[in-house]
């Protein structure tokens, strides 16, 4: 019993001493990591202060991404890519994004569903008709509010008036930028001219309307199918005739004053003016070739018609097209009456900023709107595309460079656009359903074409039938 | 001894035919319904106002001369292209099926059309038609002093467009007069033949009268497509002109409401096109199917 105690004794001292001694020496051990431990801590702690003071700075140089919605596609779509790129790496704080979303009535569709969704982009481009419905939509930030709170003061004088006309609010202020512009101009063909002893048009000094209706006369003699063609003929015949001629298209100053204007454009001169046409028609001095352009244009390529009338943008697709006859461009033609006609207006499209992005963004907008006025851009956007450069500096600069002399028929389009400063009454339209009204001048002028109706009774009913589309859409916003 | 696989779980039949629900619902009773309920309400496009006008959107379309034209219109052009697709369609059937050299051949190339897009089919037809630059326009005129000019005249127009829209449904209709006809027992015709009716009597006394399942079939589904699926041809070939003569109701709706953004009354044609098909479909089965013999 003695030799077991003896040996619990010994057992327990031995696990006293080998549990005792180890402890004392880790014990310093521990103390020494904790040290180590506590060290480690304290320099994690400061990289990973560090980390972050990097990352708010890795943030604030990520750039800020601005979407733009366009209609610009093909040989225009590149152009509009390049001008993006060229902005994209002059700085880098802002990244621009276009993106092509089909034609404009698709543009402005997208557009209108993304802004429901509110997913809308910063910049969407919508064409001209599109103005007053862009304008009273109250998802837009005005263009020159827009340049102001980002801190630009621009001197808009210096941009070509009857451009920023058609896209100010009653008061002047403007509230969409212009983006691309064009205006009808009239075509020839040289060739057909010359074998019916007529001598070429000035590219200046506009010709009559009674002399348009002798030369056409004379090219048919002369064995030519037809006179004239006109493509877009609500925009060429009545929107245009009227701005040129000072009548004006719709009571409020064609609607710039209120959303209660009516038409006017059954107004003695343009009826006469449709009827003039119509009675062209009984001798082949004018024929219909369509609402668009495809129809006239196809005419005026295969030699059935020698004159045509049509945008500006018409130059490049006739280049491209027309091999085996020479062709100008004359401003389009006046009223005898009218010795100083008035500025053509514009077709096209501009820039509409979106409400409901935040502030940094929005100097990005301003700043690449900026971009996109500025003279080289400009200049650029010019020649490759044949729309007019928005700024009278891009212009001047064109001029001393003589590039209108080397392209006489990219300068007949701004001297017609600029002749004259606009008045209230040519400076544009401003109405709401402007697609629905173009259609219903489509369908009566149609009408006439086919002698369905006199021109007085289809402009009445024009009229009458635009005027219900005008209310209905006054009382949306009632 | 018929063999039948039934169910025993209550749940699991629904659960079976959940997606199908799922889809119809999702992409046809929701935007129906929103349909609707736009249709009663004035609103701007970006969605700011709206407010509730009962039927004035309807009352207007209905006061509106050129939207009652527009429903005269379609229905015309409607009728027209079922009308020359189903002959067209029926005619070549009954040639191919006598056909006795490369059957199968001919058949592929009758079906071919079928295979392209009215979008597609519209453009070609244009580029054979348009006076200013189609072939067959510019033959018409140089060769036989035809005044052709569709883009001028209205009737001209309609022919056109009833032309690229039935071209397509011929193919449609040809396969499903093919099928049927190939039904038909030879025995019938071969008995008739022997008891000295002519090919024609036994067309209209046998085969017809036999392939009248097929013939309503497909005379409901070409009413369907020239309501519905024409879009594309007046689109690319007439948009609606000239003066609005080949306006169809399914193009005055995009007209309206996605280029003009009146999404009102865009929204109140819809339902009044939906309406009116729903009728000429239930008509169909009311009147014209108690006609048509199943049995053989």
């Amino acid at each position: 019993m003695r030799k077991l105690s003896v040996l619990i004794v010994i057992l327990l001292t031995f696990c006293l001493f080998f549990s005792c001694a180890p402890e004392v020496e880790e014990s310093a051990q521990v103390a020494e990591l904790k040290k180590q431990n506590a060290a480690l801590q304290a320099e994690i702690d400061e990289l990973k202060n560090k980390i972050a003071e990097l990352e708010e700075i890795i943030a604030e140089a990520k750039p800020v991404t601005i979407n733009w919605w366009h209609a610009m596609r093909g040989a225009r779509g590149k152009v509009v890519d390049n001008m993006i790129k060229a902005f994209n790496d002059s700085q880098s704080k802002y990244k621009v994004v276009g993106t092509y979303k089909g034609a404009y009535d698709e543009v402005v569709n997208a557009g209108v569903a993304a802004y429901r969704a509110k997913k809308q982009p910063h910049i969407l481009q919508s064409f001209e008709v599109g103005t007053q419905t862009m304008m009273l939509s109250g998802a837009i930030y005005p263009v020159y509010k827009l340049m102001k709170d980002a801190g630009y003061n621009i001197d808009w004088s210096g941009y070509l008036q009857p451009v920023l006309s058609y896209y100010m609010n009653a008061d002047g202020n403007l509230m969409s930028m212009p983006f691309n512009s064009s205006t009808p101009v009239m075509y020839y063909n040289v060739d057909l001219f010359k074998k019916a002893g007529i001598s070429p048009l000035s590219k200046e000094k506009p010709i009559t309307w009674d002399e348009l209706g002798e030369i056409t006369g004379k090219l048919v003699k002369s064995g030519v199918p037809g006179g004239m063609v006109t493509a877009w003929q609500s925009w060429t015949q009545v929107e245009n005739y009227s701005a040129i001629h000072n009548i004006p298209f719709a009571t409020k100053a064609n609607g710039y004053e209120g959303l209660d204007c009516e038409l006017t454009i059954n107004n003695p001169k343009v009826v006469k003016h449709i009827a003039r046409l119509k009675s062209w028609m009984a001798d082949k001095r004018f024929f219909y070739g369509g609402q668009k352009y495809q129809g006239p244009k196809a005419e005026f390529i295969a030699q059935n018609a020698g004159v045509y009338i049509d945008s500006i943008s018409g130059i490049a697709k006739l280049k491209k097209a027309v091999k085996d006859f020479k062709w100008d461009v004359a401003p389009l033609p006046v009223e005898s009456w009218m010795k100083k006609p008035q500025n053509s207006i514009i077709g096209g499209a501009s820039l509409w900023v979106f409400k409901g992005h935040n502030k940094k963004d929005y100097k990005g907008v301003a700043a690449f709107l900026k971009h996109l006025a500025r003279t080289d851009m400009q200049i650029y956007w010019h020649k490759e595309t044949g729309y007019f450069p928005i700024t009278l500096n891009a212009y001047e600069t064109l001029k001393k460079q003589g590039y209108y002399k080397e392209n006489p028929l990219q300068e007949v389009g701004i001297k017609q656009l600029t002749r004259r400063n606009p008045t209230t009454i040519s400076r544009g339209l401003r109405l709401g359903y402007f697609i629905q009204i173009r259609n219903i001048i489509n369908e009566e002028f149609e009408l006439v074409w086919n002698d369905t109706k006199t021109p007085q009774a289809a402009l009445d009913n024009a009229v009458k039938r635009c005027n219900i589309k005008l209310r209905e859409f006054e009382k949306i916003y009632e | 001894m018929i063999k039948r696989s039934i169910f025993r779980s209550k749940t699991l039949p629904y659960f079976l035919i959940l997606p199908q629900i799922l889809v119809t619902a999702t992409f046809f009773y929701w935007p129906a319904v929103q349909g609707l309920a736009q249709s009663l309400m004035r609103s701007d496009p970006f969605g700011h106002r709206n407010t509730f006008v009962w039927l004035d959107n309807f009352i207007a379309l209905f006061t509106d001369p050129l939207y009652l034209k527009s429903i005269g219109i379609t229905l015309i052009f409607s009728l027209s292209t079922a009308f020359v697709a189903i002959s067209f369609g029926l005619f070549i059937a009954t040639m191919a099926n006598r056909a006795l050299k490369a059957k199968p051949l001919i058949r592929t190339m009758l079906i071919w059309p079928y295979a392209v897009a009215p979008a597609v089919s519209g453009m070609l037809w244009l580029f054979l038609l348009h006076p200013s630059y189609g072939v067959i326009a510019i033959a018409l005129k140089n060769w036989f002093g035809v005044d052709w000019n569709p883009v001028l005249r209205g009737s001209d127009a309609m022919i056109m467009v009833i032309i690229a829209s039935a071209w397509r449904e011929v193919s449609y209709n040809f396969i499903f007069f093919l099928a049927g006809m190939q039904a038909i027992p030879k025995s019938l015709i071969e008995a008739a033949a022997i008891d000295g009716a002519s090919p024609f009597k036994r067309f209209w006394k046998i085969t017809f009268p036999l392939l009248s399942p097929t013939l309503f079939f497909v005379m409901v589904m070409n009413i369907i497509y020239t309501f519905f699926d024409t879009f594309g041809v007046i689109h690319t070939v007439t948009q609606g002109g000239p003066g609005g003569a080949t306006n169809i109701l399914i193009y005055k709706v995009y007209q309206d409401g996605f280029i003009g953004l009146n999404l009102g009354s865009s929204a109140a044609q819809s339902i009044v096109l939906m309406t009116l098909i729903i009728s000429i479909t239930v008509v169909q089965f009311k009147y014209v199917e108690r006609k048509v013999q199943y049995a053989g």
